[in-house]
């Protein structure tokens, strides 16, 4: 019957002849089952980090920020590296789920549910930072523009800090809402499922009332198409407004053009490494290898090797418009990153950013899950140092050489930053166990639960007959009913 | 005043209809009737309810008790108003009252700020034509008032005894040494006080057999022997550097505490080029000291040589021959020194600080062969009169037992003496010891009694500091603990009953005022009589040649030379517990709380004292967080050794070491101020200058340095700087250029409009402050650095934290060596750089321009907020907490802020300053801030910053609105000229670098200042448009 030509085809996209119901399946036996060991241990793990950073931040908010390393000259150091790291790494899921959705890539609906879930931990994480760097964090709601009594006191919409606030907290919001629309139908589905009756009320209440009519999946898409819509600016605003705080400013190494475009870059490409690093943990621990496939760390892997290079060549331009602006301050500025006291995390972030993503040219490679695995770890840490080079060679060798001096982290900022990353996995695993961590409603979308399989038995000269239903949907009756 | 309008209560009242509401409640407050009756009167209800009348009462009775008893728990403070109003203290309102300080180190004409009682902060006193200026340490000497570890009363060894009891005692023991024949000494510091020498003149006569023996702890004796030989009076030339076109250091830091200090403000006046002149500085010094900083040739030499330096400079001078040899270097130098002291003649002047009676008395027939006119000897200054002689003799004396009592006052031998173990041996075998100190310092310690003696904004006094030139001294506050002082205790041990105050009066009516008013001389604070000189050179040059020729034959050192000297902070030590002088950054090294070695670079690599400036795996002169490292030498001299920590100085001359005295003090101070080590054992013989070996010692000391980064990185628009051949023949534009940028590919100067971000506004409307800096002016004297720590409540933050770079300074002195052998070298290096490697390439080359030269040109720059018209900060803040005032000022709002700290980092000049932690009512921080005394010092115009907030220079906005209320008050215009100098800084300014006022008032200083040809902005390429204004660097190079 392989008589006529047949077009070589897009690769499946879930694999592991999967029909709807195993969809199902896969996705609800975490939240259904029992964490083994393995998840205690890494909570257990990620809870005492998040503990220790919360006792670190309760040391600065009593003690005062002088319980960290900053100084004079250096007014900013690892809280703003943090802060523009964990926003840089929320950038991923926005890009999956909304860009991605509107140039209709369908490998999104694999990972954009946790890629999303990603997203808003690590805005959670940035988002701590504007307020425990402040040195008086109780009155950080100065900064909303409140009408308040302390006389015609408004907000300075001038400062970039400002427009931060909004950037942040329309970002978290959009995705906020975006996520949890598309969790609505996987909410309903564990609701359907749930036999317990506290588990069936929590997920009741979480589903929003879904149904599954024909009107709750029409407004379903249009909602979705619409968000993908304005979440998709935000992709590009978030962090052009990130790095005007540098970019507006006047000290050489931060006043720079170029920043929006490349702060942008970079923001995908670490969110790309952090999903890559989660995902490819996650798909082993939730036997999740038929939807998380090779294919799409392949592709991501892609992702990071173009927006790395894009990271490279920023970097290399600010060189050169260093170089050729002729201004001596701009120019020592950029020397001195190269060639400092700080070179070593200069030459760390080049390593990681722009060297080490250019392994993915190589098929072998991009596909090896080891090695992306390690290149993504490499990733995050070279966007770290990005924002740390940033920051701190900016500010340490400013203009005047009588204010240079140098900056070290006391335990706190240390415990802070390893704090927010134990808050990010006790979101994320808690999340891997209550949520459902595919887009399954979307999932069964693109899942080719006939085509292939009867090609198969056809080509296998079997009869064809009395293979229509699925023993685990619709075979037995007796097991139906027991259910 | 009566009315007839009608008000009305609401709007039913206006409508006609509905009038009965509106009747009813015109007699009654409620419309309708309480129904009170129905509810007391109906039983039923009363009866049924479950609380009893009882109850009630009971509840009441509770209730009421428990919250009068709760109400007891509460604090109680008493503040308890005047009864009867003094006439002059409004609150609110300042009172100044003049006064002299007058320490045995420091001598100052001053005027006293007082608010409600409190004095809180010294001023000079402009109306004194001697000394009217004070230095750091006279700024800060308001804080020692507030010591807490101050003696509260006086005491007979470890007990308190009372003065009454103390007197009799004394008085006793006194009869029994007069009949016994033995020997009294009063050993004091330097008063230069006439009342007070008739005073202890009456007490020698009252008891006979009396020695008086005036103590310097930092000795000026070679100097006075001099001139006491020479002139017949023991005193000190005095020198009027602004009348000098040629000055000549040898070894002399006169712009510190070179005899007795208060120089640097005329030497300031003559650095100002008028008319195409200014003074020409040459100094021959072994340490980097402040004159040698602002000298415009530094020739950087041994001690040994200065002293043949001296004697050839004498021969080439009078034309006398002396032996001696030098380096070609020195011999050049002296060569050219000496042809332009030539030239200048009469407008040349040589001053010298050698130790040496023979050195002294060179130059003081230099300048009487130059003609000088700088060089004064009619008026010598008199505030220096200790003689090592007689205290060696005394020490001698008291250790063989012939001294029988000693009465000692503002002198703590045990502590500066270089042998305090001999002074304490015959101490011990005294029948009486008395001590009068303010503190149960080392001497207290050792004596029978310690009088608790007065600060002396507590006291009366007289000063001479120039031959007729007097000065008052008036208490400005009741004494705070109960302290006698001095002189009225001698009055009592004479047995007379007027005070101190009465009998000053007297002794100036007689014999000082000549019918001038008493209360106009209090009021001044200073009189200057007619001159009665008495000074006439008694000696021919005679012995001037032979000591000349005995100079030129002083061996040449083989080994070490240690220079001791007193440290512009912190003087002869005796203000070692006052933190505002500890946290003060030394002019020259910026190292705070600490004094140190200071080694040159050459001899530190020799002795294996020297740490390489970064590296990754072995100690180096940095740590990862930019704290400055160092290592520790042992120094012996003569058998006394001490173990110091080193730095490395740039212009210390090779074979020589410096250290400063006044540190390591222990006795009567907070752990926190015990810094640094004593200098004074190694002080043999009063000689400054000592013969030393050197070991390196292991470990590792860690300064507090506020400024890491020394050199300047060829960055020449930070501080503009020229010749004075250049400053005088070309334009301004060439060395002093605008900044272009590029519109539209012309090049447009950055002050112009169309390449401004912003709208200007209108500031020629109303008051505009600014600020100008004379960088030819700016001695580094760091005067200006207390005043603004006194004036605005700036914290002190403790070694810790400044090693930390967390100095809260709102004025900082930027001092900067040059990299090559000048400034201008390290801009040619610069902008000679051709690619990145290589020999000529800016990779290596800005590593080089890192360190400085070993004999580098300095530059200092007081740096304060620059009050930016476009200030960055201001853009930033979220909040508005900084924003610009309508007069220039760029405003702080402390309670507005949520400390983001954004400003700080968008700074370009790094002024701004965070308040890292609760430096007041903290613990932690035990220094003024914290006690109730030292907070006492607080200007209460001036809010005491919270943990949290950003802070900095304010312009002294509370000073300048001070002005326009007074003015307001008065119902009239800002006058003229009332704004000049407002701000703390620029008062406490001597020597005229700082200038501030309202540039809208047609001609006040700062309207001329803001237009002068030197006149450029600090970073004017960064467009932020600052209110403070530089004046180009002028250096006299022209070698005539």
């Amino acid at each position: 019957m392989a008589s006529h030509y047949e077009a070589p085809i897009r690769r499946p996209l879930v694999t592991g002849e999967k029909s709807y119901h195993d969809v199902t399946l896969d996705v609800v036996k975490p939240v259904e089952g029992k964490a083994n060991k393995q998840w205690w241990i890494v909570f257990s793990i990620a809870l005492l980090a998040f503990l220790y950073g919360l006792g670190c931040m309760i040391y600065t908010v009593t003690n005062g920020i002088g319980t960290w390393g900053l100084n004079k000259t250096i007014g900013w150091s690892w809280d703003i590296t943090n802060f523009v790291w964990w926003v840089g790494i929320g950038h991923a899921g926005t890009l999956i789920s909304a860009v991605l959705l509107l140039f209709r890539q369908k490998w999104r609906m694999a990972i954009n549910r946790s890629a999303e879930a990603m997203t808003i931990f690590a805005v959670v994480q940035a988002g701590l930072f504007p307020i425990i760097h402040m040195g008086r964090p109780w009155l950080a709601y100065w900064v909303l523009p409140i009408p308040n009594q302390f006389g015609s006191l408004w907000v300075n919409f001038n400062s970039p800090l400002l427009w931060d606030v909004f950037a942040i907290s329309t970002y978290l919001s959009v995705s906020l809402v975006f996520w949890w629309t598309g969790l609505l139908p996987d909410f309903a589905m564990i609701r359907d499922r749930a036999t317990r009756p506290f588990q069936k009320k929590i997920y009741a209440l979480l589903s929003f009332g879904w149904s599954g009519r024909a009107k709750d999946w029409q407004r379903f898409e249009e909602v979705s198409l619409v968000l993908a819509g304005l979440a998709t600016p935000l992709v590009l605003s978030v962090h052009t407004i990130v790095s005007f705080d540098f970019a507006t400013s006047v000290i050489p190494g931060w006043h720079t053009t170029i920043f929006p475009p490349y702060f942008v870059a970079g923001a995908i490409f670490s969110g790309f490494a952090m999903v890559n690093t989660l995902l490819i943990i996650m798909r082993k621990v939730c036997n999740l290898e038929d939807y998380i496939t090779v294919q799409h760390i392949e592709l991501m892997n892609i992702v990071i090797m173009i927006t790395g290079s894009i990271v490279g060549v920023a970097y290399i331009t600010e060189l050169f418009i260093a170089w050729y602006s002729g201004v001596e301050y701009e120019q020592y500025a950029f020397l001195n990153r190269a060639t400092g006291p700080y070179a070593w995390a200069y030459w760390s972030m080049m390593t990681c950013n722009v060297f080490s993503p250019q392994f993915m040219w190589f098929k072998k490679l991009r596909t090896s899950i080891m090695f992306s695995f390690f290149i993504s770890i490499v990733v995050n840490i070279g966007m770290w140092f990005e924002r740390f080079v940033i920051i701190v060679t900016s500010l340490h060798r400013d203009y005047l050489p009588s204010s240079w001096t140098m900056f070290s982290p006391t335990f706190v900022d240390i415990g802070i930053f390893i704090g927010t990353i134990g808050f990010f996995f006790v979101l994320f695993l808690l999340y891997s166990r209550t949520f459902p961590v595919i887009a399954q409603a979307e999932v069964k979308t693109i899942l080719k639960s006939s085509g292939e399989r009867y090609k198969n038995i056809r080509e296998a000269g079997k009869s064809l007959s009395g293979t229509g239903s699925d023993a685990r949907t619709s075979g037995d009756k007796s097991k139906n009913t027991k259910q | 005043m009566s009315s007839n309008k009608k008000y009305w209560k609401s709007v039913g009242e206006l409508s006609q209809d509905n009038s009965s509401v509106v009747e009813a409640l015109k007699h009654k407050e409620f419309v309708e009737e309480i129904p009170v009756d129905e509810f007391l009167g109906d039983d039923k209800t009363m009866e049924s309810s479950s609380t009893t009348r009882r109850d009630f009462l009971k509840y009441v009775g509770f209730s009421t008790a428990a919250a009068s008893l709760a109400a007891c728990e509460g604090p109680v403070t008493k503040s308890i108003p005047y009864v009867v109003q003094p006439e002059q203290i409004i609150p609110g309102v300042a009172n100044f009252y003049a006064t002299s300080i007058a320490n045995g180190y420091d001598f100052a004409s001053i005027l006293v700020k007082t608010r409600e009682g409190r004095p809180i902060k010294i001023e000079n006193n402009t109306m004194a034509s001697t000394n009217g200026t004070a230095n750091a340490r006279v700024h800060a000497s308001v804080l020692d008032l507030y010591d807490s570890l101050r003696l509260a009363n006086p005491k007979k060894g470890e007990a308190d005894i009372s003065w009454t009891e103390l007197e009799a005692e004394v008085i006793q023991k006194l009869k029994t040494l007069q009949a016994s024949g033995k020997e009294i000494v009063l050993l004091t510091q330097t008063f230069a006080s006439p009342s007070t020498a008739k005073l202890i003149a009456e007490f020698t006569e009252a008891y006979g057999n009396v020695r008086h023996v005036v103590y310097d702890a930092v000795s000026e004796s070679a100097a006075l022997d001099a001139f006491e030989k020479r002139y017949g009076v023991r005193a000190l030339a005095n020198y009027d550097f602004s009348k000098a076109t040629t000055i000549v250091g040898v070894g002399a830091d006169f712009l510190g505490d070179w005899q007795g200090g208060g120089y640097d403000c005329e030497y300031a006046n003559g650095r100002i080029p008028q008319d195409g002149k200014m003074s020409r500085h040459i100094q021959f010094e072994s340490n980097m000291t402040l004159s040698g900083a602002n000298a415009d040739k530094r020739v950087p030499l041994k001690p040994s040589e200065q002293k043949v330096v001296l004697a050839k400079l004498y021969s080439k001078i009078t034309g006398t021959s002396v032996a001696g040899k030098l380096s070609p270097y020195l011999e050049d130098a002296v060569e050219k020194t000496a042809s332009e002291l030539n030239k200048a003649k009469g407008n040349a002047v040589l001053v010298c600080g050698l130790d040496d009676v023979e050195a002294q008395t060179v130059t003081l027939a230099i300048n009487e062969a130059l003609g000088s006119k700088a060089f004064d000897t009619k008026t010598p200054s008199m505030i220096r009169q200790g003689d090592d002689k007689a205290v060696s003799a005394l020490v001698a004396d008291m250790k063989a037992g012939k001294v029988g009592g000693i009465i000692m006052c503002g002198v703590n031998p045990m502590y500066t003496l270089p042998n305090a173990n001999e002074f304490a041996e015959g101490l011990a075998r005294t029948e009486l010891s008395l001590t009068f100190t303010m503190k149960q310092d080392e001497t207290a310690l050792k004596t029978q009694y310690a009088a608790a003696a007065p600060h002396y904004l507590e006291s009366w006094g007289d000063v001479e500091m120039k031959k007729g030139h007097y000065s008052l001294m008036q208490p400005t506050i009741r004494p705070l603990f109960d302290t006698k002082q001095f002189q009225d205790v001698l009055l009592a041990l004479l047995g007379k009953t007027l005070t101190y105050h009465d009998y000053i009066k007297a002794n100036w009516k007689d014999s000082i005022l000549s019918g001038s008013k008493w209360g106009q001389a209090l009021h001044d604070g200073v009189f200057v009589s007619e001159a009665n000189d008495k000074t006439a050179l008694i000696d021919p040059a005679s012995d001037a040649n032979a000591a000349a020729r005995s100079l030129a034959a002083t061996p040449m050192a083989s080994g070490y030379e240690l220079i001791l000297y007193p440290k512009t902070g912190m003087g002869d030590g005796q203000q070692a517990n006052n933190p505002w002088l500890q946290e003060f950054p030394d002019p020259l090294s910026r190292i705070t709380w600490d004094n140190y070695l200071t080694v040159s670079e050459a001899d530190a690599k020799d002795i294996g004292l020297y740490l390489a400036p970064s590296d990754f795996f072995t100690e180096s002169s940095h740590e990862a967080t930019g704290g400055l490292n160092g290592k520790y030498a042992k120094l012996t001299v003569n058998g006394a050794s001490v173990t110091a920590p080193v730095i490395i100085q740039p212009g210390q001359a090779k074979g020589t070491f410096g250290l400063s005295f006044g540190y390591g003090k222990k006795e009567a101070m907070k752990i926190e101020m015990q810094t640094g080590v004593s200098a004074y054992p190694l002080y043999a013989n009063f000689n400054a200058v000592q013969d030393v070996t050197i070991a390196p010692v292991d470990g590792r000391h860690e300064f507090a340095a506020v400024q890491l980064h020394n050199t300047l990185m060829g960055r020449g628009d930070i501080i503009k700087e020229t010749t004075l051949e250049i400053f005088n023949t070309k334009k301004s534009s060439h060395w002093n250029p605008i900044p272009v940028v590029s519109l539209n590919h012309q090049e447009t100067p950055v002050t112009d409009p169309r390449v401004d971000l912003w709208d200007e506004f209108d500031r020629s409307i109303g008051h505009h402050f600014q600020l100008s800096i004379d960088l030819n002016a700016c001695t580094g004297c760091g005067a200006c650095v207390i005043a603004c720590h006194a004036e605005n409540n700036v914290p002190v933050v403790g070694k810790e934290e400044i090693r930390r770079s967390r100095d809260m300074h709102w004025l900082r002195i930027d001092r900067y060596y040059s990299s090559e052998d000048t400034f201008e070298g390290d801009n040619e290096k610069k902008d000679g750089f051709s690619g990145l490697s290589g020999d000529n390439g800016s990779l290596g080359g800005f590593v080089d321009m890192e360190a400085p030269s070993a004999n580098p040109q300095v530059a200092f720059q007081p740096i304060m907020c620059q009050h930016c018209n476009h200030a960055p900060c201001e853009t930033v803040c979220p909040v508005a907490a900084t924003s610009h005032g309508r007069q220039g000022q760029n405003h702080m709002a402390y309670n507005r802020c949520v400390g983001t700290r954004y400003c700080a980092n968008n700074c370009p000049y790094k002024v701004r300053r965070f308040n890292w932690f609760l430096y007041n009512g903290n613990d932690e921080f035990d220094y003024f801030m914290n006690d109730d005394l030292g907070r006492m010092v607080l200007n209460p115009d001036v809010t005491v910053r919270s943990r949290g907030v950003m802070e900095k220079c304010s312009f002294c906005i509370q000073s300048t609105q001070a002005v326009i209320l007074k003015a307001k008050r008065e119902g009239r215009p800002v006058a003229k000229g009332e704004f000049n100098d407002a701000c703390a800084c620029s008062a406490a300014c001597g020597s005229g670098a700082m200038r501030f006022g309202d540039v809208n008032e047609e001609g006040s200083p700062i309207s001329e200042l803001i237009k002068d040809d030197r006149a450029y902005h600090l970073l004017e390429h960064v467009g932020v448009k600052p209110n403070v204004v530089y004046q180009v660097k002028v250096r006299n190079t022209n070698e005539a």
